[in-house]
């Protein structure tokens, strides 16, 4: 039997304390689709950092055909013919297409030759893009696809890509499937990363499992269920969120009335004529792929930015649009933001403090000024005794902790107050499966005891399994909500996508 | 091999303490080096500029005068850098202060005064000084310029006026064309501690100020709407806090401290306008306030160093023959090094080896 592709032996990657590849053997064989597979922080970003060169192995080898391989860097990984496309992109808004894959060669190639090759590469493999546009105006999906296309454009033997349809629709992810096909079909090979079992049982013909830096698996997929494939990922059963569709009709608690707000930034969204109404009880979904306004929708909901007229928001009737945060948290609302550690909470500051960021208005930590530091350290240790938080010290600084522990007790700290309601922006993003169905069963608890919540995710899984209505944003603009059963993933991949919004704004995008 | 920081997850408490001695000790092993390629012993030289100022009552005493300006400013600049605001304008807000409390001082002068004169000019060069430190805050939060400059160019158009004044309307007719003012009345000038001796009542003031400020940074909201706008601005906002009216509070504290601190200097250890009025104190406050880790207990203890330094650096000068520029070269080494050191609270040393090889 011929050597495999790549091959890595044993390999070791240490930071600092932290074991993030513990002798991990991986093998890809040409022309094969091979999966990563493993939760947030198993160690897969590592690992193809190191066959792409970022990262230098503790120990351990890695092989090409059969051969020892030491990458100096990226440039040296692209010379013996691997590619890779990140989850987060690099490129530049104010540039071309062009301009950008131009930027990404390592060669010499005058810019209207690339512009060519480009066009000739992205219809070979069904890849649509203009060479002449400009970044910004792209959406994440075409942006996916100068990259791919930018890698293609080197000839890889192998093609790595990080979680590629976190950022897309349904529909687009149906396209890329077809292209990673072709590319497949050329004897190229594809190591792909994810967490999403249900494409890589489509798509994979192999997979090596990952959990906590350990390799736990060597598969097939297409063999595996996905209840078998989670179990491997996570290492034990995970349960499933208790919840039943709210019966429509309570009170409304959260008005959202034809809310318009210009852009924060320069290449921020619009937010045009959005309405919204959440009843008692009730769970209403927004989903959305990333950067379609749901920063924005989360600033207004909240109060960090003012709404134009007072009664574009009402909390149980009140007109609040003109209030700030935490006027709106002391009429009962509370907020949970995106970004965990820099928004949530402040990476140096202990739980106490942290515990202080969102409740010193309405909680009662403070009096006449001075901080009651018993309060705050007795509510961190209420977080910590209904949320499970896991660490060490009674108090450590935010950053100490887990990503699954700090969102657990920033999504506690805010349930804990018992809000009216709850405005919470992807409640488990990079979370750990355990602590997600946690944070989802506190969720879907809050609004049976009598709150409105609004969950912002680009995760539908999330918002199918615990929405009982839901929306999607789209350039700035809500659709309306629909309730959850009887919607499908097609329906939602749609509106995800722009179509059944009206026409003059896919046009002016 | 090659050199690596890496991040630390938490950073202990040994070294948070240890950071600003190892810049102390780093300081002196440069200043050796300094002394000895000057051509002078360096053992009497350190002798001279860190034993001496502190043998004996009276060298305390110049250590408590010239520590006192240098904390009152310190612990505004501290607040300052809390919150991510650079103000190192505090020289130009101490000299605006001397002036409007200077004004006051000149403008009763000669003519029946009370007892309200002094406490009047006390409030008068907080004032002045927390309206000029506003203006940069103004800039900031309106239209975005960097403080740092502004606040740093601020500084030179209050030294220029200081010296339009003291040369033009506000000089001493009988001063023999010199570039100073009439010396304060007695009911201008700030009380003497003790008799013949030269501790006014700005030092108590200072440690006042720094016993509220203490109280204030760890005790308090708005102690700690400061560090969190510092430490995270995006959670400031979270946490409903407005990043630019703390912006324009910080920057009048700040100014006011100083401008205090200006009056006390100007009514209390000179007694007059002068153009050399500070001899820098606005700057090296900015090392006070580093080197004691921007926590007002430290600032008092970093300040008495400084201050160390500038007797000693006066000391050198007469019997040692050494330009007062080694003072001013020896602050700017500790800043350094203070800001170094700062970094292995941060960040974590290693050496590598590159696995290419």
């Amino acid at each position: 039997m011929a050597a495999p592709l790549i091959q890595t032996q044993q390999i070791v990657k240490r930071f600092g304390a932290l074991v993030a590849n513990d002798h991990v053997d991986l093998t890809v064989a040409e022309a094969e689709v091979h999966a990563l597979l493993g939760e947030n922080g198993a160690g897969k970003s590592t690992l193809v950092k190191m066959l792409y060169g970022l990262l230098q192995p503790d120990s351990g080898r890695i092989l090409w055909r059969g051969e020892p391989l030491a990458l100096a860097g990226p440039r040296a990984a692209r010379h013996v013919g691997i590619g890779m496309v990140f989850q987060h992109f690099s490129l530049f808004d104010a540039l071309t297409v062009a301009e950008n894959v131009a930027l990404g060669l390592d060669g010499q190639e005058p810019l209207p030759r690339i512009a060519e090759r480009l066009a000739e590469v992205s219809r070979a493999y069904g890849l649509p893009l203009d060479p002449r546009r400009e970044v910004w105006q792209l959406s994440v999906g075409e942006r996916q696809r100068i990259e791919i296309v930018r890698c293609l454009m080197q000839d890889p033997k192998l093609l790595i890509l990080d979680e590629p349809t976190s950022v897309l629709t349904p529909q687009e992810a149906e396209s890329l499937f077809e292209t990673l096909e072709r590319i497949r079909a050329e004897g190229r090979a594809v190591l792909y990363i994810s967490h999403k079992l249900e494409e890589v049982r489509r798509i994979c013909a192999a997979a090596t499992i990952l959990r906590h830096g350990k390799v736990v698996a060597h598969c097939d997929p297409r063999a595996e269920s996905a209840a078998s494939l989670a179990r491997m990922m996570v290492g034990a059963e995970v349960g499933s969120v208790r919840h039943d569709i709210a019966a429509p009709g309570g009170p409304v608690r959260l008005q959202v009335s034809a809310l318009s707000l210009p852009p924060a930034e320069a290449h921020g969204t619009a937010l045009k004529s959005v309405s919204l109404g959440v009843h008692r009880g009730e769970i209403l979904g927004i989903a959305g792929v990333a950067g379609n306004g749901q920063d924005e929708l989360f600033a207004a909901l909240s109060g960090e930015r003012r709404a134009p007229h007072a009664g574009a928001i009402a909390l149980d009737g009140v007109a609040v649009g003109h209030e700030d945060i935490n006027a709106r948290r002391r009429r009962g609302a509370a907020f949970v933001p995106e970004e965990r550690l820099g928004h949530a909470a402040a990476p140096r500051l202990s739980l106490s403090e942290n515990a202080l960021v969102a409740g010193h208005a309405a909680n009662g930590f403070v009096a006449k000024g001075f901080v009651d530091r018993a309060k705050t350290l007795g509510w961190v240790d209420a977080v910590t005794k209904a949320f499970d938080v896991r660490k060490g010290p009674r108090d450590p600084e935010a950053r100490a902790l887990s990503g699954g522990n700090l969102q657990k007790f920033i999504v506690g700290r805010e349930i804990l107050r018992k809000p009216d309601v709850l405005v919470v922006a992807q409640p488990t993003w990079g979370v750990d499966a355990g602590a997600a169905q946690l944070i989802r069963q506190a969720l879907v608890d809050l609004a049976k005891g009598g709150a409105a919540v609004v969950v912002i995710s680009q995760d539908l899984d999330e918002l199918l399994e615990i929405a009982d209505r839901m929306a999607v944003i789209f350039h700035g603009r809500l659709s309306a909500a629909r309730p959850v059963p009887g919607l499908t993933r097609e329906a939602l991949g749609l509106l995800m996508g722009g179509s059944g919004f009206p026409a003059e704004e896919s046009a002016a995008a | 091999m090659r050199l690596v920081l890496e991040r630390r997850a938490e950073t202990p408490l040994l070294l948070k303490l240890g950071s600003p001695l190892l810049a102390v000790a780093l300081t002196l092993v440069s200043a050796i080096v300094i002394f000895a390629a000057l051509g002078k012993d360096p053992w009497i030289a350190v002798q001279v500029y860190f034993i001496l100022p502190l043998s004996d009552f009276w060298g305390i005493q110049e250590v408590a005068v010239k520590a006192t300006p240098l904390v009152l400013i310190a612990l505004g600049l501290a607040l300052c850098y809390r919150s991510n605001n650079w103000n190192i304008g505090a020289e130009g807000q101490f000299l605006v202060g001397a002036m409007a409390g200077g004004w006051l001082a000149l403008a009763t002068h000669g003519a029946p005064n009370g007892p309200w004169v002094l406490p009047a000019m006390l409030a008068a060069g907080a004032i002045g000084g927390a309206l000029f430190a506003l203006i940069p805050a103004l800039l900031k939060t309106r239209f975005g310029a960097n403080e740092i400059l502004t606040s740093l160019m601020l500084v030179y158009v209050a030294e220029l006026l200081l010296d339009w004044l003291v040369r033009g309307p506000w000089r001493d007719p009988q001063g023999f064309n010199m570039p100073v003012t009439v010396t304060f009345e007695p009911e201008a000038i700030v009380p003497i501690l003790f008799d013949g001796g030269r501790l006014n009542i700005g030092t108590p003031i200072a440690l006042l100020a720094v016993a509220i400020m203490a109280v204030l940074v760890s005790r308090t909201l708005k102690g700690f709407e400061i560090r969190l706008v510092g430490e995270a601005p995006r959670a400031a906002r979270f946490a409903g806090f407005d990043e630019k009216k703390l912006t324009l509070l910080v920057f009048a504290v700040a100014g006011g401290l100083a401008g205090l601190a200006g009056i006390l200097e100007a009514a209390g250890t000179v007694r007059m306008l002068q153009p050399g009025l500070s001899p820098g104190y606005g700057f090296t406050a900015i090392i006070v306030a580093f080197l004691g880790r921007l926590n007002p207990v430290g600032c008092l203890v970093a300040g008495i160093f400084l201050a160390v330094t500038f007797i000693g650096g006066e000391n050198a000068q007469i019997m040692l023959r050494l330009p007062l520029d080694v003072t001013r070269v020896m602050q700017g080494l500790l800043l350094f090094y203070v800001l170094a050191c700062d970094t292995l609270l941060l960040y974590r040393p290693r050496l590598v080896r590159s696995a290419a090889a």
